[in-house]
């Protein structure tokens, strides 16, 4: 997907302008997190099962080739073809090349954050093979030309119900419906030829399970089964780093995955594939293909940022932001929103193209504390920021000031005259009231809101004042 | 129980923030006139500047490390170190024995300084163990926890404990009364639209409350919020620090 997070101030101003996306951002705010919340009361130790789930994620990120092999050989032993791409266009390419050798006409497509990445579908198309998104979100936003996600389990979170409608009513040609379970049936009826036509079927992967060399899709519709048995071909697109060691580890993931993500206790359904159809098998596919992505991923494995590739995706980050949830997922330009979007995208397409993303960020730390894997999202956020100084991404007059400041509160004395001017020139400011409206310095602060006057005299000089005075 | 006498239970040392220091001393002298009420002396080493957030916010790790190691200087010698704001008792809690992760010598210092370093409404209740607090206010509070305080430091009892000890005060629950204010240091001046919109939830909650008064325990927050709620008119609701109102009335000078 094509990077626009060098556009971040423009599209917040966008979308903060944009009523009806503010208004479908206030209806769905904090319902993930409420019944999160609610589910979390389900285990008898939420602790211990995160400190569990971030051992395990933790661990395997140590030996990652190891892992990695070991997946490779369980998965190939049971039939299936493990293939390795470096980026997104290699995914892409690897892809094709299967769906060629298959004689692909149509691909349906469960959900993938991966072959968002790669791009995958406007590859597909370019090479002549039609690919069709099968999970209802995903669904949606592709027959509203090509839109892309903006959260990364609820692609169309920043849509009402009207608007999907509408956007039904016009592209497949029939009576607008409000009810949803009839939109749903609506898109069924659509999707359910192209299950049975399409040759090949595409899902992501949530996790790998290297001693049985199987795909674990976590979903909540039916479709993620269809794609993944009823087609000839199956192909799991993910990234290297999904891989964990057993499915005792997948039992402790699952714990905490659909909780974090959206407060059930368990997702509809948990697909564990294991190689292509074997004599006997009811079904399946008769070829099975993993496309493992790096894209990124190997150069964060014993840096200061491995911990984001303990990510398990569960959107809980995103569902916890203040400013996620105030600006909606499109605003930040890339694939991943949120928190572990500021974080991967600087990362994954490098720090100039998303200068704003570790940035924009209050440092609240509601992502770290809910997060399931224990990242530390603000220091990563903190770290990249470290790393936009040293590359020179960030403007001088910054860079200067915060210099300038360290420097001078280095040297009380002169420090103390500081204070005494700023006091002076703030109060000049404000001009005899008790706050200022427009202030030079930092017009950002005065655009939203006023400043308060200080008080005439600072803490240090009054409380020297009284120590002389002997009080 | 009644408080011990004046100083008996040894020095503290107040960091009283370089915001408190310039923008609103006030918070600061109550928060002098709250400890020695507990019946601690507290010492104001008159070197102390900015604890370094700014630079560590911003990325620039190496003046946050120079001026982690001068309060570390300052202050290690006291057997407590108060400070009236969640952010910056969590810098010196959380993070600065972090930014001498290569310095074996200084991240001994930061974390020795880090165990004894507190926030005030944290000192106050769970240190102290204060049971009367001076402050006389009247009225509807309602209480916001700021990020830092509540999620680095765990402070989220303390403070509604002590307002319970002031029989004019009635609390009032706060709708989203964790969630960030929008303020975010250096952020808010640097994406103000966004900072404005959180900023605005905040104030409709607060003004939802029905408390003519929301106090809380950072003067960045306070800040934000009772500029937002002025700009868009609202000269009514009171903000308050914590500190402020557990001390009451201040002497003049
Ligand atoms: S960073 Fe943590 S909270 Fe965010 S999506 Fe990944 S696992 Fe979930």
């Amino acid at each position: 997907m094509e990077i626009r997070s060098m556009h971040f101030v423009s599209r917040v101003r966008q979308r903060l302008d944009d009523t009806e996306l503010q208004r479908n951002l206030q209806r769905t705010r904090g319902r993930n997190a409420a019944a999160r919340l609610a589910s979390l009361s389900s285990l008898d130790d939420f602790d211990a099962v995160r400190a569990r789930a971030t051992d395990i994620r933790a661990s395997v990120l140590r030996d990652l080739d190891v892992w990695l092999e070991r997946f490779e050989a369980e998965a190939t032993r049971r039939g299936a073809t493990v293939l390795w791409a470096r980026d997104g266009d290699e995914a892409c390419r690897l892809v094709i090349d299967i769906a060629r050798r298959h004689d692909v006409k149509t691909v349906v497509k469960a959900k993938s954050m991966v072959s968002e990445e790669a791009g995958l579908n406007a590859a597909l198309e370019a090479a002549g093979i039609r690919p069709v998104e099968t999970d209802l979100g995903e669904y949606i936003l592709q027959i509203n030309d090509n839109e892309p996600p903006s959260h990364i389990i609820m692609p169309v979170i920043h849509k009402s119900k009207e608007q999907v409608s509408e956007l039904f009513a016009r592209v497949h040609g029939t009576a607008a419906k409000t009810d949803i379970v009839e939109l749903t049936r609506e898109a069924r009826e659509k999707l359910r030829p192209e299950f049975l036509g399409a040759e090949m079927g595409i899902s992501g992967g949530n996790f790998l399970i290297a001693e049985t060399g199987s795909v674990a899709i976590v979903t909540n519709e039916g479709n993620g089964r269809m794609c993944t048995t009823m087609p000839r071909v199956h192909v799991a697109l993910t990234g290297i780093e999904k891989v964990i060691p057993t499915l005792d580890d997948l039992a402790t993931l699952l714990r905490i995955l659909p909780r974090s993500a959206t407060g059930q206790a368990i997702s509809n359904y948990v697909s564990l594939l294991t190689g292509p159809k074997h004599e006997g098998d009811a079904d399946g596919p008769e070829h099975m293909y993993f496309v493992l992505v790096d894209g990124g991923r190997a150069d964060l494995i014993g840096g200061d940022f491995e911990p984001m590739l303990r990510c398990i995706r569960c959107g809980a980050c995103m569902n916890h932001c203040p400013v996620y949830q105030t600006i909606g997922g499109h605003s930040y330009g890339w694939v991943y929103p949120g928190p572990m979007g500021s974080v991967l995208t600087p990362l994954y397409q490098g720090l100039e193209k998303a200068k704003d993303l570790p940035q924009a960020a209050t440092l609240c730390n509601q992502c770290g504390v809910v997060c399931p894997v224990s990242i530390p999202l603000p220091d990563l956020m903190r770290k990249l920021r470290e790393k936009q100084v040293d590359a020179g991404l960030r403007p001088w007059s910054e860079r200067l000031s915060m210099r300038l400041w360290a420097w001078v509160a280095q040297r009380p004395a002169l420090y103390a005259r500081g204070v005494r001017l700023a006091v002076r020139y703030l109060r000049w400011l404000a001009d005899g009231r008790d706050r200022i409206q427009a202030m030079g310095v930092a017009p950002g602060w005065t655009a939203e809101r006023d400043f308060p006057a200080p008080a005439a005299q600072s803490f240090r000089d009054r409380y020297a004042a009284r120590r002389r005075a002997g009080r | 129980m009644s408080q011990p006498p004046h100083g008996s239970r040894g020095e503290v040392g107040l960091f009283v923030t370089c915001l408190v220091d310039l923008m609103r001393p006030s918070i600061g002298f109550a928060a002098l006139k709250l400890i020695e009420a507990a019946g601690y002396t507290p010492v104001v080493p008159d070197t102390q500047t900015c604890c370094g957030q700014p630079g560590h916010n911003a990325g620039d790790a190496r003046s946050a490390r120079a001026l982690a190691q001068k309060l570390i200087a300052e202050f290690e010698g006291f057997p407590c170190v108060v400070a009236p704001s969640g952010s910056c008792a969590g810098m010196i809690r959380t993070h600065y024995p972090h930014l001498f992760d290569d310095d074996d010598a200084w991240r001994i210092r930061a974390e020795a300084l880090a165990a004894k370093t507190f926030e005030l409404t944290q000192f106050l209740a769970d240190v102290a163990g204060v049971t009367e607090v001076p402050g006389d206010f009247v009225g509807a509070v309602t209480y916001h926890d700021s990020c830092a305080g509540l999620r680095e430091l765990g402070v989220k009892r303390q403070p509604r404990a002590l307002l319970d000890r002031m029989p004019g005060v009635e609390q009032r629950p706060l709708n989203e009364c964790e969630e960030c204010c929008g303020f975010g240091g250096l952020f808010s001046v640097k994406y103000p639209d966004i900072s404005g919109a959180i900023a605005q939830r905040k104030c409709d909650n607060i003004r939802a409350s029905g408390a003519g008064t929301v106090a809380l325990g950072d003067l960045g927050c306070m800040m934000n919020i009772e500029g937002r709620l002025r700009r868009i008119g609202d000269e009514g609701t009171q903000v308050i620090h914590i500190a402020e109102l557990l001390a009451g009335r201040l002497d003049p000078d």
